[in-house]
């Protein structure tokens, strides 16, 4: 295997829009507000930056295709912009590029921008559109949420768990997710709500309601990253670096081969596995001090616990029972809100996760501050559908760790 | 030449409407409607037209062995999806009867069902061909207007060629007469109906007892010999009138299926046909009678084959096995009858690419995906490379057909979020028992349906989506929950 990523690229500098509805902005108000953040704290000028990657899922809904809504929101002076989009885990990708870039010596310093203006459709839930011209002709007609939900019913049948006990811990993660979401002023949905409000809650999808499903937001967040060296030349001391960068990108065996019962995701249990090994990790239950999942629903929340091996298979509803993952928890999970509160513009998602465990390790988070600065942090972003998908897994830590 | 039918079979829509219910919805307006007010009608559901209900017929009706000998395929119905685009043709494409056919519309006249039927006979004895007959109907009909309670939705399918068959041609007779006791005019959603008093004096009672003294009269057959009369009138006591005045028996007076099916406008008389040759033994004599802007008449004789070979599906048990339905809202709604709000998630473009259909027919229409020669898994749709982790081989693909595949659920969900319309929008993996999956949305999900991992299911031919905007629909294959009573004749 190559050597892989890991203490050859630093965090320099990071930033992060308020999340919500940001009625009153454009994609490039979004933008510069979280650019500006972080080019102050990394204590850079703009014209350092040699290369950027910007990323934004559903570009039609705001700014359009290409690099340049970037280029110009930013001014940025000429250099090389490149779009990506990977579902939800288009952030990650943006980050991965900017990194990549950095690690090979392409550029001394680079940038990923995540963005995405979703509150401009006039209704709630993510835009409706066309899945590919093909596709719309045999696709079912899926929601997020409904693909999503199928993995309750498919949990349930493989171990054997009634529907109260798994809507049970489901609302468990989602009262835990608002507590987490009150503390964080940058957050979309700031109110503490109860487990009896989540289980009573009009249904979306069967199993889940409406407070299983997380927000849709406005927002932006990005990274500039460097070389160790660099940074440590710049003044900066106790170093963030990368330890892993991972993708699995489902290949059609979920949706066409009968080897996959429905419960779990493939690709995060590919992309965690060589995430560890990158960084050098043999046991995730006790190494990593802090998670940001994707938990755009509940449910994806607590099968994800076990696919990146935080949880054994089967028992993830008693570690959240348990309050493993709460903030107070051995390993909190979605701290910050997660998507479920802090919100999901799904271009910035994976950037956002990144910045709350940066300033967690920095000492940085407010009422939401663990009391001992965290370590190691695991980032984790899934796009599509549990049968046909994206997963992103990305781990920083301190630098040496 | 001695030709005949060689299979029979029919297709209820689940729904049926309580017509107490629709009757009671508008009895402010018309208070005669409660005349009308009694037993049920069918209904299709959103995404049934005259098309599915008729593929869903044959499917009823064939055997595997019968798909292999068509030589034609004749769609009747007056309220086909497409005016210009051959109805019949997306039929075949869907029983994937190749392209080696002869496809026609037969359309314009409530005896459509008959006039194709005969056509089909004719070219039996011309031709020695053999030729599936199918039809189906679902008419747009006005709130508080007697057709709409009276009327029905629903599919017929009868196979005819040469030899005697389950039941045999013994004589026939045709005659047009332009009696316009109704109409429907270019692009007019509904019908235009004169006075019924005038219909069944100077209609029913002339035309068809000429029609049919002339089939009788050219099969040597007397009246009173009948066993089975089925006319398809859904006006009261007309067939008893008619019966009176040609000689033959009260007692071979066919039910019209009023009281269940309502009448399934031109296709009715073979729908009656059907269950009649379901419920005739041999030697029986068998009359039907389409009448719409003159009449044909057809007489068979059953054989000792009707013993042996039924329908794939009774036509009985989907007469009885319905769903009572009486929500006469949700009628209007997925009738377009009333303006529904529908949310801003229906305004998703509809548009379908030509190309990309024509291309894919097979996949799309035909639910034909792939079979791995090398290691035999079986996968949709078909790819160059093979999905089984374990092989991965080029180019080994050949066509399989899933439609008629046993499946079952292995996940789901009801979903309020997705537009649909008739929320909440059922789907989920369905696994194939052979091998194979693929994400499907359900239908025919009542709500006395439960469903569960691995619930049994089995695949139909519906409307995906409906392009309003440029006047298109289309086709793809949903997953119903097998019923133990509709589905499996009744046995567990």
């Amino acid at each position: 295997m190559a050597k892989g990523i890991r203490d050859k690229v630093a965090i320099l500098g990071m930033g992060c829009s308020k999340f919500g509805e940001r009625w009153n902005d454009n994609a490039e108000d979004l933008m510069v507000e979280s650019f500006s953040e972080a080019l102050k704290d990394a204590g850079i000028e703009k014209d350092q930056i040699e290369a950027a990657w910007f990323s934004t899922a559903i570009e039609e809904q705001h700014v359009g295709k290409s690099g340049i809504p970037l280029a110009m929101a930013l001014r940025l002076p000429y250099i090389p912009v490149t779009r990506v989009e990977n579902f939800c885990a288009s952030g990650s990708e943006a980050f991965r590029g900017a990194v990549y870039a950095v690690a090979s010596g392409a550029a001394d310093i680079a940038l990923a921008l995540g963005v995405e203006k979703l509150k401009d459709t006039g209704y709630g839930g993510l835009p409706q559109r066309s899945r590919g011209g093909l596709n719309d002709m045999y696709w079912s007609n899926m929601s997020a949420p409904g693909s999503f939900a199928q993995l309750a019913s498919a949990y349930q049948a493989k171990h054997r768990v009634s529907k109260q006990d798994l809507k049970q811990a489901m609302a468990h993660i989602s009262v835990k997710s608002h507590d987490n979401g009150a503390k964080n002023p940058k957050a979309h949905l700031r109110k503490p709500i109860t487990e009896e409000q989540v289980l009573n809650a009009p249904m979306i999808a069967e199993p889940l309601g409406l407070f299983d499903c997380c927000g849709v937001s406005d927002g932006s967040a990005c990274a500039i990253v460097t070389t160790p060296d660099i940074a440590a030349a710049l003044g900066k001391k106790d170093l963030i670096t990368v330890k892993a960068l991972q993708l699995a990108v489902s290949n059609g065996t979920e949706v066409q081969h009968n080897s996959w019962d429905g419960s779990y995701f493939m690709t995060t249990r590919a992309a965690s596995k060589r995430a560890y090994q990158e960084a050098g990790i043999d046991k995730p239950r006790t190494a990593i001090d802090l998670l940001e999942v994707h938990d755009c629903f509940s449910v994806t929340e607590l099968v994800t616990m076990e696919d990146l091996y935080i949880s054994p298979e089967g028992e993830a509803i008693n570690d959240v029972r348990d309050g493993f993952y709460d903030s107070d928890g051995k390993v909190p999970c979605q701290i910050d809100g997660g998507l479920k509160c802090f919100g999901h513009p799904i271009g910035a998602s994976g950037l956002r996760m990144l910045y709350e465990i940066y300033l967690q390790m920095q000492g940085r988070a407010g009422d939401r501050q663990r009391a001992h600065d965290p370590v190691l942090g695991l980032t984790h972003n899934l796009g599509g559908f549990p049968h046909q998908n994206v997963c992103s897994v990305v781990i920083v830590g301190q630098q040496g760790a | 030449m001695t030709v005949g039918i060689h299979a029979f079979g029919a297709y209820i829509p689940k729904a049926r409407l309580q017509r107490e219910v629709m009757a009671r919805a508008y009895s402010w307006f018309n208070p005669s409607l409660a005349s009308l007010g009694q037993g049920e009608r069918a209904i299709a559901n959103w995404d049934e037209d005259a098309l599915t209900m008729a593929v869903e017929a044959a499917r009823n009706a064939l055997t595997p062995e019968q798909y292999t000998q068509i030589d034609g395929l004749y769609l009747a119905s007056t309220s086909l999806p497409f005016q210009d685009r051959q109805n019949a043709g997306i039929a075949a494409e869907a029983m994937h009867l190749g392209n080696d056919l002869h496809t026609m519309d037969i359309t314009g006249s409530q005896r459509a069902g008959t006039s194709a039927l005969l056509t089909a006979l004719q070219i039996a004895v011309g031709n020695q061909r053999n030729t599936l007959v199918i039809g189906g109907e679902k008419r747009q009909t006005k709130a508080s207007s007697p057709l709409q309670l009276t009327s029905g939705d629903g599919g017929a399918a009868l196979l005819v060629g040469p030899g005697e068959g389950v039941a045999t041609l013994v004589g026939y007779a045709t005659q047009s007469v332009d009696f316009v006791d109704h109409y429907r005019g270019q692009n007019q959603p509904f019908d235009y109906v004169w006075e019924e008093r005038w219909v069944r004096d100077e209609g029913f009672l002339k035309i068809v007892p000429s029609a049919v003294r002339q089939a009788l009269s050219n099969a040597h057959v007397a009246a009173a010999e009948i066993d089975h009369f089925c006319f398809p009138s859904p006006a009261r006591r007309v067939a008893d009138m008619l019966a009176k005045t040609l000689g033959i028996s009260d007692s071979a007076v066919r039910d019209n299926l009023q009281g269940r099916t309502g009448e399934t406008g031109s296709i009715h008389a073979l729908l009656m046909l059907a269950h009649a040759l379901e419920e005739a033994t041999p030697g029986q004599l068998i009359l039907i009678a389409g009448f719409g802007q003159g009449c044909d008449a057809l007489l068979f004789r059953t054989t000792d084959q009707i013993v042996t070979r039924g329908p794939m599906k009774d036509v009985k048990q989907l007469l009885s096995a319905g769903y009572q339905d009486d929500n006469y809202h949700r009628y209007l709604a997925i009738n377009d009858l009333v303006t529904i709000e529908q949310g801003l998630r229906a305004e998703v473009d509809k548009q379908t690419g030509l190309t990309t259909l024509y291309r894919n027919r097979e996949m799309l229409l035909g639910l034909i995906g792939g079979r791995c020669e090398a290691c035999d898994t079986l996968q949709y749709p078909k790819s160059n490379l093979c999905v089984n982790p374990d092989c991965g081989a080029l180019n080994t693909q050949v066509a399989h057909s899933f439609s008629n595949m046993p499946c079952k659920v292995n996940s789901y969900t009801a979903d309020r979020l997705t537009y649909s319309p008739d929320p909440p929008a059922y789907y989920g993996m369905v696994q194939f028992d052979e091998g194979g999956r693929a994400m499907l949305d359900f239908t025919d999900i009542f709500s006395d349906s439960e469903l569960s991992v691995g619930q049994a299911m089995r695949l139909m031919f519906r409307v995906k989506d409906y392009d309003v905007t440029r006047g298109f629909r289309r086709y793809f294959w949903k997953a119903v929950p097998i019923d133990n009573a509709f589905d499996n004749n009744g046995k567990p």
